[in-house]
């Protein structure tokens, strides 16, 4: 019984990891320039299916497929915020809702039309396989999946508190004028912020693909764990998201395999609301 | 003018054209409403299911003599209604039972259907045909299992699939068969999605199983699209049960498959009920991890130049997917209720009704292993009748159950990977 808890627990926790890193690119295209990305759980999906070609075509793993994913997911949202987010960020709230919702259709159907409906995956033994300890599974491909998220979440939060190029994008964030009296262009700035949280996203979509199943609507399923991930967080919060992830991950598996996991949303979305109720910012998000 | 307005006009143009080719006025058709889930996680059920029905129409609409007796292959078109054309109008359900509705409403209303067809999922069918019911319009459902749909009364909805309960018992006999074989199968574990599909078919098994004495070890429910089982599989491999039965969509059937490999967990007999299990994308995708999974079906291809290994033939040209016993039971109901509207010789919905009614086809004028389609009081086929089948190669299904019709002996425990 008790090694089983602890499985739980462990799983609960890669699973979070995951979590952790799809939603690390959704907080902070909301932090640098108070957009909500409703194409967020697409550019996952773009992600698997980047992977999943990589492999098709070339019989590459993560190490050839990860990669790519990201750079294409970054040139993606470099396209993205020059074609459609810097002149919805001028409108109002709602076009910038239904912008980014009707990108994230775009995408999904554009993907259905070329790859079809059905459900792909990738072979099973990609990454290694399953390590046992102790009685202990771990699949290798959660496992690299976890660790990534974990180093990405580290080197988004060191590049933004330490780097000079940090600091520009939170002066942009902060004040676009300010910035721009201090020779910094919000554009440039915000364009890179849109590189590097497609990017991020593009990564956690190509280690996703290693362990679940790819088909075009999967982004409407992972894109709704993302913003609860990021409103636990806090908005804006590049720690916060990986804080409310593996928490968020443990609560889910702990309440699935002890209540049923019919109940396991019921659970997860009661502690998520009842704790905005006392902390509306989220856990490290700011007012 | 800009880019923008250019491509708004250009997008405007496309759509009219569109718009234009569908008004088109062809003469002489029969036009009938398919509902099915053409977006959302089972989208792919909604293409080949797509494909399926345009290859029905095919056979219809052409003059198809190859096909022997199966009614309406002969010649082309209806010849009850003056070689009138069969046109399918196909509607998105989305997997939405709301959405599922309204589209039965704007096929009956505004498409001015003869007939409804649809659904797929088991939840959408029960909203769906209530509408149809409401416009007395005729209601054939050829796939959804949820016993509860011919238990409301109503008198315009026909089903021509084996239903839940029907498989409920091939389940228990089959494992008491395997039992007298010595294989171990006293305790069974249930895991269902909670859709109308998974919780109806879940408590049908169960009523099953308490009939002969039996009771489920485990229920282990989930929610449908799950994002992560791992919590489910742990409780199976923690009860131990000899049989896991899984009653599941796709997308939750791949993620079980992957799941259990991870966990390194194999009950000795894995039993599908059909659904995600029967859909070639899961067999694609994790068929080799899924060795040995029992599932049921009404589906043999037959011995070549039979009509059903043409039909196959025409469908994989059509789709590029082998033949499975979902699209099989979809095409069947199809012919079933073309062959309806061909003998009514007219759309009156009445008419089409005492049709239905009137249906008494044979098993040589069937493609599926029905044992004939005839339609008791509450519309439901009485001679609707299925097999058990087993993934033994990873690759393709083979029928074990029962013997009459068993291409090869079950192999067990469950194998896996």
């Amino acid at each position: 019984m008790s090694f089983v808890l602890v499985q739980v627990i462990v799983g609960g926790l890669l699973l979070g990891a995951v979590y952790a890193l799809f939603s690390s690119g959704l907080t902070l295209v909301w932090g640098m320039m108070n957009i909500v990305n409703f194409a967020h759980g697409d550019f996952v999906m773009l992600g698997m299916y980047v992977a999943y070609v990589v492999y098709t075509l070339m019989g590459g793993g993560p190490i050839l497929g990860a990669p790519l994913a990201t750079l294409v997911l970054a040139t993606v949202g470099v396209v993205v915020y020059f074609a459609l987010i810097r002149d919805i960020m001028k409108g109002p709230m709602l076009a910038q809702i239904l912008g980014t919702f009707g990108l994230a259709l775009l995408l999904r159907y554009s993907v259905f039309w070329w790859f079809g409906a059905n459900f792909l995956s990738m072979p099973p033994n990609i990454v290694g396989g399953t390590y046992a300890f102790l009685g202990l599974r771990i699949e290798a491909s959660r496992l690299l999946a976890g660790v990534v998220a974990l180093l990405v979440t580290l080197g988004l939060h060191l590049l933004l508190t330490r780097t000079s190029l940090g600091s520009k994008m939170l002066a942009v964030a902060e004040d676009q004028t300010a910035a721009q009296l201090m020779g910094i262009r919000p554009d440039t700035m915000q364009a890179i912020a849109w590189a590097i949280a497609a990017g991020a996203t593009g990564l956690a979509g190509a280690l996703i693909a290693n362990f679940f199943y790819i088909v075009p609507t999967v982004g409407e399923t992972l894109g709704i764990v993302a913003f609860v991930t990021v409103s636990l967080g806090g908005f804006g919060s590049v720690p916060g998201a990986l804080v409310a992830g593996l928490l968020i991950g443990v609560i889910e598996s702990l309440s699935g395999y002890l209540i049923g996991a019919v109940y396991k949303d019921i659970v997860v979305y009661v502690l998520f609301l009842s704790f905005l109720w006392f902390r509306p910012q989220g856990l490290m998000g700011k007012m | 003018m800009t880019l923008k307005h250019v491509t708004g006009l250009l997008c405007a143009a496309a759509l009219s054209l569109v718009l234009a080719a569908g008004a088109r006025a062809e003469d002489k058709v029969v036009k009938i409403g398919v509902i099915m889930p053409m977006s959302g996680g089972t989208a792919s059920i909604g293409a080949h299911a797509k494909a399926a029905i345009e290859v029905a129409m095919d056979i219809i609409n052409t003059a198809h003599p190859e096909l022997g007796a199966l009614p309406l292959a002969k010649n082309a078109g209806l010849a009850g209604l003056g070689g009138a054309k069969i046109e399918a109008v196909f509607a998105d359900n989305q997997g939405n039972p709301a959405t599922g509705q309204n589209q039965a409403l704007r096929l009956i209303t505004e498409d001015k259907v003869a007939a409804v067809f649809g659904a797929y999922q088991s939840g959408i069918t029960l909203t769906s045909s209530a509408i149809a019911e409401k416009y007395g319009i005729p209601y054939l459902n050829s796939e959804s299992v949820a016993a509860n749909l011919t238990e409301r009364g109503f008198k315009w909805f026909f089903r021509t699939t084996p239903i839940a309960t029907d498989f409920a018992k091939a389940y228990v006999d089959f494992l008491a068969d395997l039992k007298a074989q010595g294989a171990k199968t006293d305790s069974v574990a249930l895991v269902h999605d909670n859709t109308e599909y998974g919780t109806s078919v879940a408590n049908t098994i169960a009523m099953a199983f308490k009939e002969k004495g039996q009771t489920i070890a485990a229920d282990v429910a989930y929610p449908v699209n799950a994002t992560d089982v791992q919590g489910q599989v742990l409780q199976l491999k923690d009860k131990k049960p000899d049989v896991v039965i899984m009653i599941s969509y796709t997308s939750d059937a791949i993620l079980f498959a992957k799941t259990m490999q991870s966990l390194d967990y194999k009950p000795a007999v894995l039993l599908a009920d059909d659904a995600g299990y029967s859909d070639p994308s899961f067999i694609k995708a994790v068929g080799k991890i899924s060795q040995g999974v029992f599932n049921r079906s009404s589906w043999a291809v037959g011995p070549s130049g039979s009509p059903s290994a043409i039909i196959a033939d025409m469908y994989k040209k059509k789709s590029g997917e082998e033949m499975d016993d979902t699209v099989g039971r979809q095409m069947q109901g199809f012919f079933v209720l073309a062959d309806a509207i061909d003998r009514a010789g007219s759309t009156d919905p009445a008419k089409i009704q005492a049709a239905l009614k009137a249906t008494d086809l044979k098993p040589e004028q069937l493609m599926m292993g029905y044992k004939g389609v005839k339609f008791d009081d509450k519309g439901q086929n009485t001679l609707a009748s299925g097999l058990i089948i087993q993934l033994q190669d990873g690759e393709n299904y083979v029928a074990v159950w029962p013997k009459a019709s068993a291409e090869k002996p079950p192999v067990l425990p469950y194998k896996g990977w």
